[in-house]
Order: C-alpha cells, then sequence, then structure tokens
C-alpha cells in the first residue's frame, strides 16, 4: 500500500515509518502541514496518517478538511496527542475515518491502517454473505455455518464474528474491538474482551478440527484459515 | 473635542482617565442627577406656565365681563346712563386698577381716565398691551376696544403690574427652588455613587484577598440585594477551591505514583543496558519496560479523564436519556468475565430509567464498579446491579459478596491512588472509585459504599431531575496542555 505520513517529530515518524516499510509498505513523508497538504493533493495514496499539531501553520485538521472539501476520499487515520472525546469527535466530523491518541503501540497503528485501506476498497458494495475457510456468515438471515453444522450465537457474539469476518486475515487490536462491537471509548481495567473472544471461540473453534481465530501477542486477534 | 485636546492635554489626559476609572459611579450618579433635574425643571415650568397663563386668562375674563356690563347699561338707558356707570366704578375702584375711556364718534373723550386713545388700538376683537403712565410710574395694561352703535368707542383695560409682580416672584421662587433640587440631585447622586462604591470595592476587597493567595476570604452576607452578587462570588470561589484542592492532591499523587512505574521502567532500562549481554534477555527487559510505560500512560489517562470530569466540561453532552440499554449493555460485556471466574451476575433493571446526564460516563463508573466487584468476588458467589428509580433520583448499585473493606478503608475508598492493602496484589492502579465519585459530583450526585456481610455494596445515587437552563452552561477549565 502506498501510505503517506504527515508527523512533525522525527523519532514518532521513523518508528512508524519504519514499522511500516517493513510490513512491506510503500510510505511517503512529511514533516510540516504545508508539505503534507501538498503531497497528499497532488499524490495518490491508498491511506494517510495525520497528526494534529503539526508546524508550518497549516494543522492535521486542515489538511483533512482541504482534502474533503477536494471530493478526495483517501481514508486518514488522524494521530494525537489530544484524547479528549471532543478531539475525537472533531476528527471525526472533519472527515476523519479513524482517530488514535498518542503514545500507541505500533501493532495497533498498523491494524488500523490495514483495517481503513480494507474498508476503503471492500465495503463499497454491501455484502449479504462473508465466508472466511468453511465458515459462513449469511447476514440477512443472520445464521452462521461451519462446514454443514449451525452455530448459535448471542446478537454481541454474533457482532463480534462479523467483526472478524470481514476483517479477516487482518489483526484486530482490543480496542479496535471495544470501539467497533461494543461501541465503548473507555479501556476497562481487565480482560473483558479476551474472555468474550474466547467464548466466541468455544463455539466457532472448539468443536472444529482446525482453528480460525487466533491470538497475536501483544497485538490482538487475527481471524484467518491457516 | 479635539481642541480641548491639543489645547490642554494634561487636562485629557486626566479626564480620560478619571472617567475610565470612575465610569460606573460617576455614570451612575450623573445620570441619577440628571433625571431629577431635567423631571424639576419640567415640572417647576408647567406650574409656572399654568399659573402665568391663568392669571392673564383671569384678566381678560374681567374685562369681558365689565364691558358686557356697561354694554348692557348703554343699551338700558343710553350713553348718559353708559358714561355714569363708568363714573360709578371709577370711583368705587380703590386699588386703581380700572381704565376706562369712552370716545364718541368725532373723538371726543365722554368719560373715562385715560388721557387719549391708544393709537396703536384699531381693532375690536383682540387684547393689546399698552404702557400707560399712572402717578407718575410707568405700567403695563390689557386693553380691548368696543365698538357701540353710534359710532361711539369703548376701551375698557386692567392695570397688570400686580400680575406681572406676582409672576416674576413666582418665576423667581421656581428658579431658586429648581437649584436646589438640582443640588440636591448632585448630592443625592454622589451618595448613589459612595453606596456604589461601598459595594464595588467589598467585592473588590474580597477578590483581591483572594487574589493575593487568601482562599479562605468570603463576601460578606448583609441581607440586601447585593447578596445575590455575595452569593454567587462566595458559589464560585468554593469551586475554585474544591478544584484547586483536586489539582494539588492530583500533583501530589502524580509525584507519588507515576514516579513508581517510571522509576521501574527506568531502573530495568539502566540495567538491561548496563550489565545485559545475552539479547533475548535484553529484548524481554526492554518489552517489560514498554509494559511499564504503557501502564504510565494509562494511569495519566485516567487522571486526566478525572480532571476533566471534575472540571464539569462534560455537561455540554448531557440529555435526557432511557439508563436500561447502556446498563444492560454494559452488564453484558461483565456477564462473560463472571461466568470465567465462576460468579453470577444478577441484573434487575426496570423497564424504563429516564435520566438526564451523559449515559456514556454513567457506563463507564458501573464498568468501573463491575470492574471491582468481579475482582474480589468469590468463585459460586453473586454480582448483583441493580437500578431504580424513585423521588427524582437514579439509584443503580453494584454488590458483591467478596471480602468488603474496612471502615478506615471504606472511607478513604475513593480518593486518587488510595487501595487498601487487601488489594496490592490485584491489577490496577486505585484510580477506578475516584472516576466513579467524580461522575456522581458531576451528574450532582453521590458515591456511597457500604460493607454488607459478606461483601461490598457500591450505590451510585444521581438526580433524575430534568434540567434547569443555568445547568447546561456551566463553564469549563481550559484543557489541560498535552503534547
Amino acid at each position: 500500500m502506498r501510505i503517506l505520513l504527515v508527523e512533525d517529530d522525527p523519532t514518532v515518524r521513523s518508528f512508524i515509518v519504519k514499522g511500516l516499510r517493513e510490513t512491506g509498505h510503500v510510505v511517503e513523508e512529511a514533516d510540516n502541514g504545508k508539505d503534507g497538504l501538498f503531497l497528499a493533493v497532488s499524490e495518490n495514496f491508498d491511506i494517510i496518517i495525520l497528526d494534529r499539531m503539526l508546524p508550518g501553520g497549516i494543522d492535521g485538521l486542515r489538511i483533512l478538511e482541504t482534502l474533503r472539501a477536494q471530493n478526495n476520499t483517501t481514508p486518514v487515520l488522524l494521530l494525537s496527542a489530544l484524547a479528549d472525546v471532543d478531539e475525537r469527535v472533531a476528527g471525526l466530523k472533519a472527515g476523519g475515518d479513524d482517530y488514535m491518541t498518542k503514545p500507541f503501540a505500533f501493532s495497533e497503528l498498523l491494524a488500523r491502517v490495514e483495517a481503513l485501506a480494507r474498508r476503503g476498497s471492500a465495503e463499497q458494495a454491501p455484502q449479504t454473505r462473508l465466508a472466511v475457510a468453511d465458515l459462513e456468515m449469511d447476514l440477512l438471515s443472520r445464521t452462521v455455518k461451519r462446514g454443514n453444522e449451525k452455530i448459535d450465537l448471542q446478537p454481541r457474539e454474533f457482532r463480534l464474528l462479523e467483526f472478524l469476518m470481514r476483517h479477516a486475515g487482518q489483526v484486530v487490536t482490543r480496542t479496535m474491538l471495544l470501539e467497533r462491537v461494543w461501541d465503548y471509548h473507555f479501556d476497562p481495567q481487565t480482560n473483558v474482551i479476551d474472555v468474550h473472544v474466547s467464548r466466541l471461540r468455544q463455539k466457532v473453534d472448539k468443536p472444529f478440527e482446525t482453528p480460525l481465530i487466533h491470538t497475536i501477542r501483544n497485538a490482538g486477534y487475527i481471524l484467518r484459515a491457516e | 473635542m479635539p481642541d480641548i485636546a491639543g489645547r490642554y492635554p494634561r487636562l485629557w489626559i486626566w479626564l480620560q482617565r478619571a472617567w475610565r476609572f470612575r465610569s460606573a459611579g460617576l455614570g451612575f450618579s450623573l445620570a441619577y442627577g440628571f433625571v431629577f433635574a431635567i423631571s424639576a425643571a419640567l415640572f417647576l415650568s408647567l406650574l409656572w406656565w399654568h399659573t402665568v397663563g391663568s392669571l392673564e386668562h383671569q384678566v381678560e375674563q374681567a374685562v369681558e365681563a365689565d364691558a358686557h356690563n356697561l354694554r348692557e347699561h348703554w343699551a338700558e338707558s343710553g350713553l348718559p346712563g353708559l358714561i355714569l356707570a363708568i363714573q360709578d366704578r371709577l370711583d368705587l375702584d380703590v386699588e386703581d386698577q380700572a381704565l376706562y375711556l369712552l370716545v364718541s364718534s368725532n373723538g371726543e373723550i365722554l368719560a373715562g381716565n385715560m388721557p387719549a386713545w391708544p393709537t396703536q388700538v384699531s381693532r375690536f376683537d383682540q387684547f393689546y398691551p399698552e404702557e400707560i403712565i399712572r402717578a407718575g410710574t410707568t405700567a403695563t395694561a390689557e386693553v380691548h376696544a368696543y365698538s357701540l352703535p353710534g359710532g361711539d368707542r369703548l376701551l375698557v383695560g386692567r392695570d397688570i403690574r400686580g400680575r406681572e409682580l406676582l409672576a416674576r416672584l413666582l418665576t423667581d421662587t421656581f428658579l431658586w427652588s429648581w437649584a436646589m433640587v438640582t443640588a440636591l440631585a448632585v448630592g443625592g447622586g454622589l451618595v448613589v455613587r459612595g453606596i456604589f462604591r461601598r459595594i464595588l470595592s467589598s467585592i473588590a476587597h474580597t477578590t483581591s484577598a483572594i487574589a493575593r493567595g487568601d482562599m479562605r476570604e468570603r463576601m460578606p452576607i448583609v441581607g440586601n440585594e447585593v447578596d445575590l452578587v455575595a452569593h454567587s462570588v462566595n458559589d464560585m470561589l468554593d469551586r475554585v477551591a474544591r478544584l484547586m484542592d483536586g489539582v494539588k492532591q492530583v500533583s501530589n499523587a502524580i509525584a507519588h505514583d507515576l514516579r513508581t512505574p517510571i522509576t521501574r521502567a527506568r531502573a530495568r532500562l539502566e540495567d538491561a543496558t548496563l550489565t545485559e549481554r545475552n539479547p533475548e534477555r535484553l529484548r524481554q527487559a526492554m518489552e517489560r519496560a514498554v509494559m511499564d510505560l504503557d501502564h504510565v500512560t494509562a494511569v495519566f489517562e485516567a487522571l486526566l479523564r478525572i480532571a476533566q470530569i471534575e472540571a464539569g466540561a462534560r455537561r455540554a453532552a448531557f440529555e435526557v436519556c432511557d439508563l436500561t440499554i447502556p446498563l444492560h449493555d454494559v452488564a453484558e460485556l461483565y456477564e462473560a468475565s463472571a461466568e470465567e471466574r465462576h460468579v453470577r451476575l444478577v441484573i434487575d433493571l426496570p423497564p424504563r430509567l429516564m435520566f438526564y446526564g451523559d449515559a456514556r460516563l454513567i457506563q463507564q463508573g458501573v464498568a468501573n464498579l463491575l470492574d471491582n466487584a468481579l475482582k474480589f468476588a468469590p468463585q459460586h458467589s453473586v454480582v448483583h446491579i441493580k437500578a431504580a428509580s424513585s423521588g427524582g433520583q437514579v439509584r443503580i448499585s453494584v454488590a458483591d459478596e467478596g471480602p468488603g473493606m474496612s471502615e478506615a478503608d471504606l472511607a478513604r475508598a475513593s480518593e486518587r491512588f488510595f487501595r487498601a492493602d487487601a488489594a496490592r496484589n490485584t491489577p490496577g492502579a486505585g484510580l477506578g472509585l475516584s472516576l466513579v465519585q467524580a461522575i456522581a459530583q458531576l451528574h450532582n450526585g453521590t458515591l456511597v459504599l457500604e460493607t454488607r456481610r459478606p461483601g461490598l455494596r457500591a450505590t451510585l445515587t444521581l438526580a433524575a431531575a430534568l434540567p434547569t437552563p443555568t445547568m447546561t452552561e456551566e463553564s469549563h477549565l481550559p484543557n489541560m496542555p498535552v503534547t
């Protein structure tokens, strides 16, 4: 993927650039708002990672607003030290697709970047059916089958599995699950998400030979056929 | 007024300065005096105009009546009768105010006390002011001419010297009264300004005492309208004092409790760089240090969030909502954890729970309470989450059957970073209940912890009342700088 990173702090910037390049992405970087805006409007990117507070008079929100005003729909991930709920809302209102607060773990950033890129391409057409290996989900009748066996899921488990299947092959973090499946924006202190995932595993993986839901250490979960 | 500024620059500067510093008091008293003086002037002018007007009217009426009477004499007994009547009147006129003149058609004076027909009097339908000389002095008179059938002309008038004297006297009196009223107005204005300044200086005294750092100073309550200001200033000060205490408490807490994990991370990294030669163990040490730093971040974020909630900024997000669904959601989030620990989570919620506030914050608060309860609940015990509304209040309680807390610990439980000795080994930073407490306070509610045997019950009591208009316009602190 071609990714634009606009971030003024050199340490954070080289950390992200290095990580993204190692995972096989092409990264263009800018260390101020002016250059960032120039690159964003003049070239095509699959995703833009934007720091909110930037030197040079043009901050992240301005870049974002300018892009959206030009009908540029490139997914934008906002990166900011402003952690307020209001700041998050302001960022999403300006047209941001996701919002992450500093400090962050690289695995979280990578998971979100890949999820955003996927959303840009896959979520265009409404789907009625999801399938990974022999696991099938019918979004209309809200039924789940694995092989020929029907799996009964609680509504929340269904949403959790749906999210994992929509992001099949990608790492999803606990925070992402909490935000997207439960719509919570606070951090529960204990491992509630892990417990829900393990309950889902009991139903989706345990009775079968090959597991589909895998734990990625220090990051989150991934649903994929081995 | 550019030439004043040009000619007397110093005076101009003084005027400007004086005006700026005393504008409120001076303006108030000037306005007071001005209105007073203007209304007095209007009142007195009206009185003067009315009195003088009615005096004039009276003279004219007397002249008309007299003339009417004389013409009746003429009609009854002809010219000789009229002459006789005029003579009679002149004889009876002790005050010497009446003026009469009867002239025949060829200009011959037939009767009267005027030397000649005044030249200006030519018409018979209006009054003329006439200068006359009586007993050696000049006086003013009002005269009116009447024509008699046969060409004779009659002039009737009154000397109005007395009336003029009265009018002058009246004018003088009124001018003096006006001057006195104006003087009173100025005096009153000064008194008003004094009162004004006294009120303001009592506010200024208190606020400057506080500016010097004495947070205990309060405005005196004296029992008049000033109390409105005094009360709100005092409320404001109470709130500022509370916030300042909060800040002090937080900075102390940060100093104590953030240093520990930072020190740990630092020690780990330094130790690893200095002594560790094995790359795998070096990596492990660094990973542990990252985890320590993540913990620091989590604590830091929790602290900021508590501070933000305590500052009241979140009140902008208040709305009327039904709490049942959010509470069900959060209970459902923890149900799996409870099951995993073999704890039964019993949910007891009414079908509807209307409430005014921030449902997300309540969710977070209840999540913290559930988190605590599950942390301490022994296996095969029951955790109750219960909500009910009664008497304009919403009560949400979470009860467990764990070890509970001692009385001494209960009192300190919602302090930041407080952790009971029994809880030292469980994960957490001791901020959960502080956050719940802050959320309760934001909603004008309380958090009460009580021991039940066995276990602990945490009850959130929140006002379910609908907003008063001022509640939503709570001022908030500027966000803390975070970079």
